[in-house]
This record gives C-alpha cells, structure tokens and sequence, in this order.
C-alpha cells in the first residue's frame, strides 16, 4: 500500500497527558497502575485511571457531550499541538477532506450506568438530564470530535471491542486510497466504567495484581483509560519521519471471548501487515504485543509470533504501564511504537518478573536502547476480531 | 468516485421476511401491510452458539445469508457490520444488573454486549477467518457503512458484504432513542462485474450535507425508514427492486445506481 504520513500524535494515559508523561514513565520505569479507586466500585484489582477527568467537564458549545469518554477526547486532543495540526490540515486541505475515525469499546455508558440508579422509582423513566445520543450511542466520540476539531469529512466510529482503534487505520488508509479523502482524524477512546470493570470480573480475566504480561504467574488484564490520536496524510502533502506502513485484518472464526489456541488469526493479521507493507519479518525490529498477561491471550498471541519470528524479535507488552485500555489499547500500541521509533528504544514488559517458560518469543524484560526502523503493532478483541499494524520511519 | 457493483441483496423487516419476497412491495406493486418480523432461525450458527446468541445478532446473520448468491463461499468473503445501537437487549439487561447491589453480569452477557457480537458470531457461523468490521454512526449508521464495504471492495479490489441492522432499545431507552421496528439489510458489493450483478454503484462526496434525499413513496415504507437507522437503505433497496436508475443523498454522499441489464 502507498505509506501515510503520521504527521500528529498524542496520547494520554494513566501515565499522564501528552506524549511527554508517556515517554518519562517509560525512561523512569514507572507504572500508572494503581489499586481500583474508580468511585463506586469495591474491587480488587488495579487500574490505570487517568487523574483530573472527573473535574474538566465538557463545557460550551458542546456541553451536550459532557461524559467521561468525552471529556477524556477533549483532554487527549488538547495534548501535544494535535488541535494545531489539524487546523493546518484544514486549512490545506478543506474541512470537508478530512475525515474522522476513532475507535472505542465503551462509549459514554458510564452516563447510563448511573442514569439507571437514578430511574424514576414509578415510571421507571431514566432522569430528564438522560442525553443517549451524546454519551451512550457508540458514535459519540465520533460525532464529539469531529464537531470539536471543526471537521465536515465523513466521520464514522469503528467498535470490535480491544481492535477497536488499531482498526481505524486500515479504514483511513482505504478511505485515502479511494480519492475520497486527503487525510484522517484516527484514534481511539475509552473511558473506566461499571459494565467492563465488572464485566471482565464476571468472565474471571481480571488480576488482582498489577497485570503481568507474559508472565509464568500472569492471571489477568488491568483495566485502564486512554485517549489517543494520529493525524494521517499522503506523503507528497505530509511532513513527519513516521509513516503506517501496513495493516492487516483478519478474525478467528473460534470463540466470542477466546482467542484462538495456535493464535491462527492473529497470524494473518501479523503476515498480511508486512505483505502490505511490503516488508519481511526480519525487517520488523519491534513486536508492541496486545500481551493482556491473560493466560490464553499471551499465549495464543506468542503461538503467533514465534511461529513467524521465532525468537528473533524483540516483543514487549505495554499492558504493565497503562493497563488493557480495550478500545484505546490500539492506539496506545502505535503511539508507543512511534515513540519507540523516535528514540530508538524498545521498552520493556513491564511486571514480567519470570517469563512463563512456555512463551517461545525474545520478551524484552530489559529496555533495549537500539535502532528501531520498523515496528509491527497488536490488538486483538472479543469476537476473534484481530488488527496488526507495520509503522516505519519514512523512507 | 467509488465504482462498486451490487451482487446480492438482503432485506428483513417487520412484515418483509426478504429481499425476494418482498421486492413487488419495495417496488411499489403490493402494498405493504407491515405486520411482524420473520422467526429468526440463525440455522448457520453451531447449535450452542445459536442458544447464546441474542435475537440483534440473530437478525444480522439471517440478512447477511440472503445477500450471499449460492456459488459465494461466505468464508472468502470480508465483511462490515454497520448499527447504531447493536446490542441493545443485552446492554439494557447489563444496566439492570449494574444499579442492582450485587452488580452479577453473567459472562456470557457480558461478551455478547460487544458491539462486534454480530460480527464473531457470523465469523463463527461462516468459519471465516477474513476481514470484519463493526461500525456505529448514529442515524448514518448505512451510509458509513456503504462507504466503508465500497471502498473495501474498490481499493482492495474485491468482494465484501455489508450488514446494516437495527434493534429498537428496551425500554427505557427507548424514550431517549425512539426507534420504530428491527430492520436489517445486506448487499454484497464487488469491485469486478459478474453475472450475478445487479446494478453499479458509484458513491462521491460532495461538500454540501443534503441531508436524506431519497424518500419512499408508501406511508409504511417511510414510516420505516424514518425510524430505523439500518431503514435508511430503503430507497436504494427500491430502485433495486424496480431495476431503475437511481441518485441519491446521505449527508455528503451521493450514491448513484446504475441497473445492469
């Protein structure tokens, strides 16, 4: 495929905002987990919950939006000049080339969470401040940012659960290849509430312990937040050093919440990547891991890999720093893997104190300060659904 | 400008049990009656998935079956999966649970809730291992979806199915999001023309948001696209049926169709 341009990107995270809070965490070797605080839940486990969302309301012209995930957009976009970038954008290209694709799991539900405590106790009606469109249709995001970022291109959220935002590049990439478009609004958002905090508790894959990935003794995801967003252009009209250089989509035809045992469809995600990047695997000088440190992902997801890399790669999961932020767990993954490209390091598997001996790949329990070219990103979700993406420095 | 050609169709609604049997009502021969929506069999799923599977992903398996012509292996086939609300049974019962002191989700609920449940139920279903998306955009929820398979199928020059569909919430949702009826409609879109063909789509963007254009002459019929998010499809569903040239308006895009002979 023809290479695109990330010629913007920002992150925030449990780490903290902006790329900056990410990058120093990494180099400090400090982890954004912490013990479940998230109001009104009594669990034990840890997650990466992001400071500050619960007093920045969504005010103005937008007020209507006003939910945790929106607020969580509104904080990520204001990271890192990516506001600035995408004015620019607009004014070269036209508000109307632009679209707008963002991926998310959760949406504003937390909204109706709390909309159902509070029903009217005889009509059952929820409370007259109840805004469905604005918080809970899983196109929120979408139609939030868009309006946020002055944008009239076609706006469209992907949802495949924990692929979500790694998905939103093979439809941006497809949607520039038609003509249709100049350049794409990418990314994903997903926000901490009751329905996945409880949710995976209920399917007995939450740790109770800062999540291990790749560990002997891992059992678990930590649940975390996270906004994160790339601006994608042509190379002839783009500026930056890092291009997406493939993706690859596939699903596994096997369970609704089970990866596939020898990681099948994961596989053909990782193969059709490099076909379109038109890469090798001996190319690829990184592997970002989905590593949720389940038992069954990491090791379905390391069938996968050593099968085509045998131990030849370095592999790390960044589900230690952030925690499994589900539909922003993609975006999380290629925003660490362009920083990773920018300073030529490759972090470590952060809590993976014995890597499980079953594991075959080279998981990278040091942080690996070396040239990286050539990074290949993750992220599979529930219904067998798999995305792998090839990022590379601009040739 | 997109150029895809339409291979298949399908169509479920209260009343419309399918494309074929429904086309002299879409058409505009018959009269539509309304009346209730067709038992949904999902045959294809394994029988214990079937047992877990919820009627919203019942009905996008049972409308992406009819669009398929029977020389088409559905496990050579990519696919998006476009709704607004997806599983919105599931998602009120998961609601119920959490205001309740015990907060008991059952697992099976829980990952069933996904909004790509219809999507890895169908890869289940089919044993396909290709390409899925799941897509949420609100009352353009069709059109995306359009955009998205057409432009699959044109760049990457191949065949892929899209499925629209749309459960009204429960209540009391529902009063928030009042949708009229359950709707779903298939249409598999190739890049390559074959005799299977049905019309030529072409799809652009224009930079002035028309709106909807493109209204249904039949009370019911309107009534229907007005109140599903999936229903918006009627319009190009009837210019299908009539093998006649049609253009129209979704916000930005402009689809045109074009009816091969």
């Amino acid at each position: 495929m023809q290479p695109l341009i990330i010629s913007a990107f920002t992150l925030t995270n449990c780490l903290g905002r902006g790329l900056n809070a990410t990058s120093a965490a990494l180099r400090e070797q400090r982890s954004g987990l912490r013990h479940c605080d998230f109001p009104g839940t009594e669990l034990d486990t840890y997650i990466g919950r992001i400071d500050g969302i619960e007093n920045e309301p969504v005010s103005g012209r937008l007020s209507d939006y006003d939910c945790r995930n929106n607020r969580l957009a509104r904080i990520g976009l204001e990271q890192d000049g990516f506001v600035q970038a995408v004015e620019s954008a607009r004014r070269r290209y036209g508000p109307e080339r632009i679209a707008v694709i963002l991926g998310t799991s959760t949406s504003g539900i937390l909204e109706t969470e709390s909309a159902y405590r509070r029903r009217n106790p005889e009509t059952g009606a929820l409370p007259p401040d109840f805004r469905y469109r604005q918080t809970q249709n899983t196109f929120s995001v979408g139609d939030f940012t868009r309006r946020y970022l002055d944008l009239q291109g076609p706006a469209s959220v992907v949802s495949t659960a924990c692929s979500s935002s790694s998905k939103v590049f093979a439809s941006a990439a497809r949607l520039i290849q038609t003509g249709l478009c100049d350049a794409a609004v990418v990314g994903g958002v997903d926000s901490l509430c009751f329905t996945t905090l409880y949710g995976f508790t209920a399917l007995e894959l939450v740790s109770s312990t800062p999540c291990r990935p790749a560990d002997a003794d891992r059992n678990g995801i930590s649940i975390g937040e996270a906004a994160g967003f790339a601006l994608l252009e042509k190379p002839e009209r783009g500026t930056g050093d890092i291009a997406l250089l493939g993706y690859g989509e596939s699903t596994d035809a096997y369970h609704m919440s089970s990866p596939h045992p020898d990681g099948l469809g994961a596989a053909e995600a990782m193969n059709k990547a490099m076909q379109r990047a038109g890469i090798d695997p001996g190319a690829i000088d990184y592997i970002n891991l989905h590593g949720t440190a389940t038992k069954a992902n990491d090791a379905a997801e390391d069938k996968a890999v050593s099968g085509i890399f045998g131990a030849a790669v370095p592999c790390s999961s960044i589900k230690g720093w952030t925690g499994h932020t589900l539909g922003a767990a993609g975006i999380v993954n290629v925003i660490v893997g362009c920083l990773s490209i920018r300073e030529n390091f490759v972090p470590r598997s952060l809590n993976t104190e014995r890597v499980d001996p079953e594991i075959a790949s080279w998981i990278a329990t040091e942080e690996l300060r070396r040239p990286v070219r050539t990074v290949l990103c993750n992220a599979f979700g529930f219904g067998g659904n798999n995305a792998s993406l090839v990022l590379g420095k601009r040739s | 400008m997109i150029r895809v050609f339409v291979e298949g169709v399908g169509m479920i609604g209260p009343g419309l049990s399918s494309w074929k049997e429904s086309r002299e009502i879409l058409a505009g021969r018959q009269a539509y009656a309304g009346g209730e929506l067709p038992r949904l069999l999902a045959s294809r799923l394994p029988a214990a998935e079937r047992r877990r599977s919820t009627a919203v992903t019942r009905l996008a398996i049972d409308v992406a079956e009819q669009a398929l012509p029977p020389d088409v292996n559905a496990g050579d086939i990519a696919t998006v999966f476009t709704s607004s609300g997806g599983e919105v049974e599931i998602i009120h019962r998961i609601f119920e649970e959490l205001a309740t002191v015990e907060r008991q989700i059952s697992p099976t609920q829980f990952h069933n809730s996904v909004h790509n449940a219809a999507s890895g139920y169908w890869s289940i279903a089919t044993g396909s291992r290709q390409a899925s998306t799941s897509l949420s955009c609100f009352d353009d929820s069709f059109a995306m979806g359009l955009l998205e398979t057409a432009g699959q199928a044109f760049v990457e020059d191949t065949k892929v199915l899209l499925v629209a569909y749309d459960f009204p919430p429960l209540d009391p949702i529902l009063r928030a999001r009042p949708l009229l009826a359950p709707f779903a409609v298939s249409l598999l879109l190739a890049s390559e023309r074959s005799e299977h063909s049905r019309g030529e789509l072409t799809i652009g963007l224009d930079t002035a948001n028309a709106g909807d254009i493109g209204h249904m002459d039949d009370a019911g019929l309107e009534a229907l696209r007005a109140g599903n998010p999936a229903a918006r499809s009627l319009p190009l569903l009837a210019a299908l049926a009539r093998s006649e040239p049609a253009e129209l308006s979704y916000g930005q895009a402009r689809v045109g169709l074009k009816p091969c002979a």
